[in-house]
């Protein structure tokens, strides 16, 4: 049985070095972490807030605090956990503002039993992104994530899109790891559940599913 | 071995965090289950969908922006740290 690979990986020991550079004031030193993990930061964002405006403001400020706080940086995690951290909150903060309505937190909707019994078994499985075209399926797949609880989505999008572990993910997030094991089932099995809407029916060349 | 304790076991099965015993049991399970076979395939293909089709990637120009705005803010607080010193 083929398992699924996390694809993280990075040389952590030139990290420290740039990180310790930038400590000492260096400021290429930290244009060069900022150019290590932008793009990560920026997807993460992107999928906490939906938002692109907001997610740019995270990436900015973010790494602003980080660059401010880094005598606070003790080593002790990979600096990348660390950004990702500091990210997730601010995240957090701007979809705590656009609803002003609603509290968001990691703790939402644990209890919930939605979508952990499963209800739909037609097996889709083979070949889903041949019925769409890419922007079609672009489109499904954001609508599908948006759908669940910020705290699912976080941890799907850390374990499964990011590629981190269980242990990175529970630091990032300050949960336990039978915490995020639970959110990250039940995050896996909604969007199961919602993909299947579009994707078990449909032939090629079929109309709407 | 039922669908349910299957379904516990299910995220350490598709990572691969699991002792050969209950592999060897939950193998055993999907011979028989058609219900939990699909499942299983249709969780992983939602992985590998999720994981292969990038939604938000930084466009180029967009990420020269943030990068000089970003420099530029901490240039700004290491100077304002240096007058404060």
């Amino acid at each position: 049985m083929e398992t699924i690979q996390n694809k993280a990986g990075e040389e952590v020991s030139s990290e420290l070095g740039l990180v310790a550079a930038a400590k000492k004031g260096d400021l290429e030193a930290f244009s060069e972490l900022v150019k290590r993990y932008d793009r990560n930061v920026f997807r993460i964002a992107q999928h906490i807030t939906h938002n692109e405006e907001d997610a740019q403001d995270v990436v900015q400020e973010a790494f602003l605090k980080a660059y401010q706080n880094l005598e606070q940086f003790q080593g002790n995690s990979k600096f990348y956990t660390w950004l990702v951290r500091i990210a997730v909150n601010e995240a957090l903060m701007k979809l705590r503002r656009r609803r002003s309505d609603k509290t968001v937190s990691l703790d939402e909707d644990v209890v919930t039993d939605e979508g952990t019994m499963p209800r739909e078994v037609a097996d889709w499985s083979p070949n889903p992104e041949q019925l769409y075209g890419q922007s079609e399926l672009g489109d499904i797949l954001k609508k599908t994530i948006q759908g669940l609880p910020p705290g699912f989505r976080t941890v799907f999008v850390l374990r499964d899109v990011e590629g981190l572990s269980t242990e990175e993910t529970a630091e990032m997030l300050g949960l336990s790891i039978p915490a995020v094991k639970s959110r990250l089932l039940r995050a896996r099995l909604q969007l199961r559940e919602r993909l299947a809407k579009y994707f078990k029916s449909r032939k090629v060349g079929d109309g709407q599913p | 071995m039922n669908c349910k304790d299957f379904l516990q076991e299910l995220t350490d099965y598709l990572d691969g965090n699991i002792s050969a015993a209950v592999r060897a049991e939950l193998d055993d399970h999907l011979i028989w289950c058609r219900e939990c076979h699909v499942v299983l395939n249709t969780t992983k293909k939602t992985i590998e969908i999720y994981r292969d089709n990038q939604l938000y990637e930084l466009p180029e120009k967009l990420r020269t922006q943030l990068q000089q705005a970003i420099m530029t803010k901490c240039k700004s607080a290491k100077q304002a740290r240096k007058s404060s010193d």
